[in-house]
């Protein structure tokens, strides 16, 4: 009993020591209850908010883009989506596979997702699949609980209702590249689109607005269980253009499969009407990224489908440049409409022989004949006698040499050459021989079809300097009208001589006689052109020039040929350019006409383009 | 030995009926308020609802409170008989789990018998309870002191140990051992043993290292640096600590937590129900139920030092220990001060196992309440002293 009493004093010494150890433990847990409740509770409250919130921007509209009267060139779809946050996936491959099995993934899409989750930071999410119609959308949110990290959202697409008809002017939006991602956090949102060419990247700042933002509370699994807080953006702000769509829409099928430009301008206020380059491309179908294959096939196409041709592309203006030539005589006084040249068919500078287009010459005629049956003779002679620097300087004067500050990317300035020029170019002097072939606007003598439609509206509105322009209003803010453009130095008989010249054109003897408008009412003026790709060597005049038809594409000449109408009161110009097409009279001259016929059909002019004030209520009655 | 002997001396011999009315019923209602905590906080995870959880957790609790009662009334000198027979069918147990116990969570743990699976490293733990009770009870405190009388004690707590590892249930193994060791310290071991041993084991650590699973190496790792890995292994013990810490004193209230509500805690019905409990109750909330565990530890050393018997003092304070090292563990684990071993929170957590082994424990320590004054034989647990 004795050995008892000890054991049990013993015991309770134990068992003091032990419950006092497990004291000191609880001590300790309440100690770090207080440490993360209390001194760290803030921080701790700050991360579960984090958990909790999320913020999310919301993609501001896009900006549409319209045509004068506000029918829609690009504008948005809504469509919906589904996306992928890597991070919440944790594993992605089987999350793909089993929304495999809900949408259809091709081993491309599979492969696009991977690459994506590689580049960017986990907790962005990638797009997985776009397009989607309501049916499938709905499926995978009701599936959504079983794929952790899939999130699904409606989002804009961007629509071109017309497809290729104005994909050079108003080009087209693509994914945003690394360089971009910059100060606008809505370029990280999945799916969204910058302008990559056209209006949609010269205007992209204006077009895209600012994004809005929500703040919502997500599970864990990242799904949306309220929105807490909402602010909205600033959708992006609506383009209305001076372009007619019905009107593009004919130059565009008139041009049909040739690769060729086309432009219509009001010879006024330098409104431009219509702007057609074919081929073109389907700017929708760079909205989900185009493939590798269509891609390759339009860079490789010879008939350059991606270039506007209308303010890219520079072309000698052939015999259309005869304008320029004549009215820089005739302001130097040194010939007047009477002034008369005899040609042969052939004519010997130099040590050289230049031919006429026509190998059994024209005889003697006079400025007006000669610019309506568009001697070659006739003009080399006289551009001799006026020499190079009144040649340039008038054709600045008429808008050839130099850009107008058009928004659309690409615009080329085209080239009118000098002494100087020559001397910078390679250190020779300027020749005697190359006025002479400036004469009938080839050799170094470069200009746009769109600079070709401005000279041409600047000889049809009387010399007054009209720039051409596309964009009538960006949002609220409607461009300068330029219904007085400033009058140019040159005198009002020598235009009206060179406006008799092109008149004749059109009339019995002159290049484009079979194009003539007849009857109807309505009539036009203008010029053809023909510009050489190849010289034609002595070898084959002495022989055969070959026909147009006999010759490989590449080598065939360009058509050219400007116009304006209604003759007595001008309103509209057209400028026509058919690369490899063969001759001005032939093949550019019939495509003007019937442009013109329909222009003055349609007289867009008559309706000015709609303002932003219209264009709500405009909208509003549409609802 | 007659029939009166298999029950003990007369005088100390109660009815049934009159040892209910000897119950400690507060200890009791205090034993059902944790339950209720567990309730409400399963309702809470639930969304405001009683099932699934909840609902099932009550219906439990039910049967495991009769059965408590049920040990409880039993004659502790009964328990005393069975205590070697309870750890050799539990090492039987633990051995048939090893040969075709089921697998599950990363371990073999269970045992299918059909109509129930059983986890017998659960039992276990309260069988070598009861086993190094019963061997110290048959100790003088001059023997239990020699060194080789802590050879059996050794083995009594190496083999289930040694089985429980092999699952692998590294947090039952340390339970088992830590428990023991507790034991063999309050039987009156040397205390120089007690230095040396926990140096020696200092020295183990790079040994034991390296026989751990990748999992649990992984575990320890992100205990030591969370913050390293926040997506992966780190992600429960952050959510669990910003939880925790968000609840702040007085927590976001009932069914408010957003840690719990969306989801962002790991396990939370189970290991980390804690956690939701001081997100919706904050510090205050989590003090409260601690302090509850603490009266019913402290209740079971008050108990322990009114027994008469060796056998009694060990059982409760042995037991309370363990149930100590389950409470403490479990939330210490949750604040990030121990790495995440998966031990529930008993009577709080959602699960069948814990809250039995929970029950059948404070049983076992209001019987020995209930027979405090009985002296028992070294040898024999029915002869007289």
């Amino acid at each position: 009993m004795d050995s008892e009493g000890e054991k049990y004093r013993f015991y309770s010494r134990r068992a003091a020591l032990l419950a006092g150890a497990q004291g000191l433990l609880v001590t300790a847990l309440a100690g770090r209850m207080y440490y993360l409740g209390v001194v760290e509770s803030s921080e701790y409250k700050t991360l579960a908010d984090e958990n909790r919130l999320s913020l999310r921007l919301l993609a501001p509209d896009r900006g549409e883009i319209l045509d004068r009267s506000g029918r829609e060139l690009a504008t948005n779809r809504r469509d919906y989506r589904v996306f992928l946050v890597p991070e919440q996936a944790k594993n992605v491959a089987k999350t793909l596979h089993s929304l495999g099995r809900i949408i259809t993934l091709s081993e491309s899409d599979q492969r696009r997702v991977e690459r994506q989750i590689a580049r960017q930071r986990s907790f962005l999410p990638v797009t997985v699949a776009e397009n989607l119609d309501w049916d499938t959308f709905a499926r995978v949110n009701v599936a959504s609980p079983s794929l952790p990290g899939v999130q699904s959202g409606m989002g804009n697409t961007r629509l071109y209702p017309d497809g290729p008809l104005l994909s050079h002017v108003v080009g087209y939006v693509g994914a945003v590249t690394e360089e971009e991602v910059g100060n606008d956090p809505v370029l990280e949102l999945p799916g969204f689109k910058t302008g990559k060419s056209g209006l949609e990247r010269a205007f992209e700042s204006r077009l895209r607005g600012e994004a809005g933002s929500s703040r919502v509370e997500v599970n864990a699994y990242g799904r949306v269980i309220r929105e807490v807080q909402r602010q909205e953006g600033r959708p992006g702000e609506n383009m209305v253009l001076t372009l007619d769509i019905a009107l593009q829409k004919y130059a565009a099928e008139r041009l049909g499969e040739e690769s060729a430009a086309a432009i219509v301008m009001d010879v006024h206020n330098g409104e431009l009407l219509a702007m057609a380059s074919t081929p073109a491309y389907d700017p929708n179908q760079f909205n989900f990224g185009i493939s590798r294959e269509n891609w390759e096939a339009l860079v490789r196409d010879p008939r350059k489908p991606l270039v506007n041709k209308c303010v890219a592309g520079q072309y000698p203006p052939g015999s259309t440049f005869k304008m320029i030539v004549a009215l820089a005589g005739l302001e130097a006084g040194l010939i007047d409409p009477e002034t008369e040249h005899y040609c042969s068919g052939r004519h010997r500078f130099g040590d050289r022989t230049f031919h006429c287009w026509r190998p059994q010459g024209h005889g003697n005629l006079g400025l007006v004949d000669a610019i309506a049956r568009s001697c070659d003779i006739y003009f080399y002679k006289i551009a001799i006698e006026i020499g190079i620097d009144r040649i340039s300087e008038m054709a600045r004067q008429f808008g050839l040499g130099s850009a107008y500050g058009l928004e659309i990317p690409g615009e080329a300035r085209g080239l009118v050459p000098s002494k100087e020029w020559k001397m910078a170019l390679d250190g020779v002097p300027w020749q005697a021989g190359e006025t002479l072939v400036l004469g009938i606007g080839q050799g170094a003598l470069l200009a746009s079809p769109v600079q070709l439609a401005v000279m041409t509206s600047r000889i049809a509105n009387g010399g007054r300097a009209v720039i051409p322009r596309i964009v009538h209003t960006v949002g609220q803010d409607i461009a300068p009208q330029q219904t007085a453009a400033p009058l140019m130095r040159v005198s009002d008989d020598n235009m009206a001589v060179v406006r008799r010249g092109m008149e004749k054109v059109l009339e019995e003897k002159g290049t484009a006689y079979l194009s003539r408008l007849r009857g109807e009412g309505i009539s036009m003026a203008g010029k053809t052109g023909t510009s050489q790709v190849r010289r034609i060597s002595k070898a084959e005049r002495d022989t055969r020039v070959l026909k147009t038809k006999e010759r490989p594409w590449q080598e065939r000449d360009h058509a050219v040929f400007v116009g304006y109408g209604p003759i007595e009161n001008p309103k509209y110009a057209v400028s026509i350019l058919v690369e490899h097409g063969g001759g001005g009279s032939t093949v550019a001259a019939p495509i003007a006409r019937d442009i013109l016929r329909r222009t003055l059909e349609l007289d867009p002019s008559a309706n000015p383009p709609v303002r932003p004030a219209d264009l709500l209520r405009q909208r509003v009655a549409a609802l | 030995m007659g029939i009166s002997l298999m029950f003990g001396p007369r005088q100390v011999r109660k009815r049934p009926l009159q040892k209910l009315k000897k119950l400690n019923w507060l200890i009791i209602l205090i034993l059902t308020g944790i339950a209720f905590i567990g309730f409400a906080m399963l309702y809470s995870v639930a969304g405001g609802d009683f099932s699934p959880w909840a609902s099932r957790q009550m219906i439990r609790f039910a049967f495991a409170l009769l059965l408590m009662i049920a040990i409880a009334l039993t004659d502790l000198r009964i328990w005393m008989a069975l205590a070697y027979p309870a750890y050799f069918g539990g090492l039987a147990l633990l051995i048939a789990v090893e040969l075709i116990g089921a697998t599950g969570m990363g371990g073999q743990r269970w045992l299918d018998i059909g109509i129930m699976r059983i986890q017998p490293s659960e039992f276990m733990k309260l069988a070598v309870v009861l086993a190094l009770a019963r061997y110290f009870h048959g100790l003088s405190i001059h023997r239990a002191q020699r060194l080789q009388s802590l050879v059996v004690p050794l083995f009594l707590i190496a083999i289930p140990a040694a089985l429980v590892v092999r699952q692998p249930d590294l947090g039952t193994a340390l339970m088992v051992i830590v428990g023991g060791i507790a034991i063999i310290f309050l039987a009156g071991a040397r205390m120089w043993l007690f230095v040396t041993g926990f140096i020696a084991s200092l020295a183990a650590i790079p040994v034991v290292w390296n026989q751990l699973r990748d999992y649990q190496q992984d575990r320890v790792l992100t205990f030591l640096n969370p913050e390293n890995d926040p997506l992966g292994a780190g992600y429960q013990i952050m959510q669990a600590k910003i939880a925790l810490g968000s609840g702040g004193v007085f927590g976001k209230g009932f069914m408010q937590g957003t840690q719990s509500h969306l989801n962002f805690l790991p396990e939370m019905k189970t290991d980390f129900i804690f956690t939701v409990l001081t997100e919706e109750f904050g510090m205050v909330g989590g003090l409260v139920l601690i302090l509850l565990y603490m009266i019913l530890l402290g209740y079971a050393v008050l108990v322990s030092i009114s027994c008469r018997s060796q056998f009694g003092r060990i059982l409760a304070s042995g037991l309370s220990f363990t149930l100590f090292l389950y409470v403490f563990i479990n939330i210490a684990m949750v604040m990030g001060l121990l790495p995440v071993v998966g031990v529930p929170l008993p009577l709080v957590s959602y699960g069948g196992s814990a809250m039995l082994t929970m029950m059948v424990a404070y049983g076992l320590i209001l019987s020995v309440a209930l027979h405090r004054d009985i002296t028992i034989s070294r040898t024999n647990p029915f002869a007289w002293e």
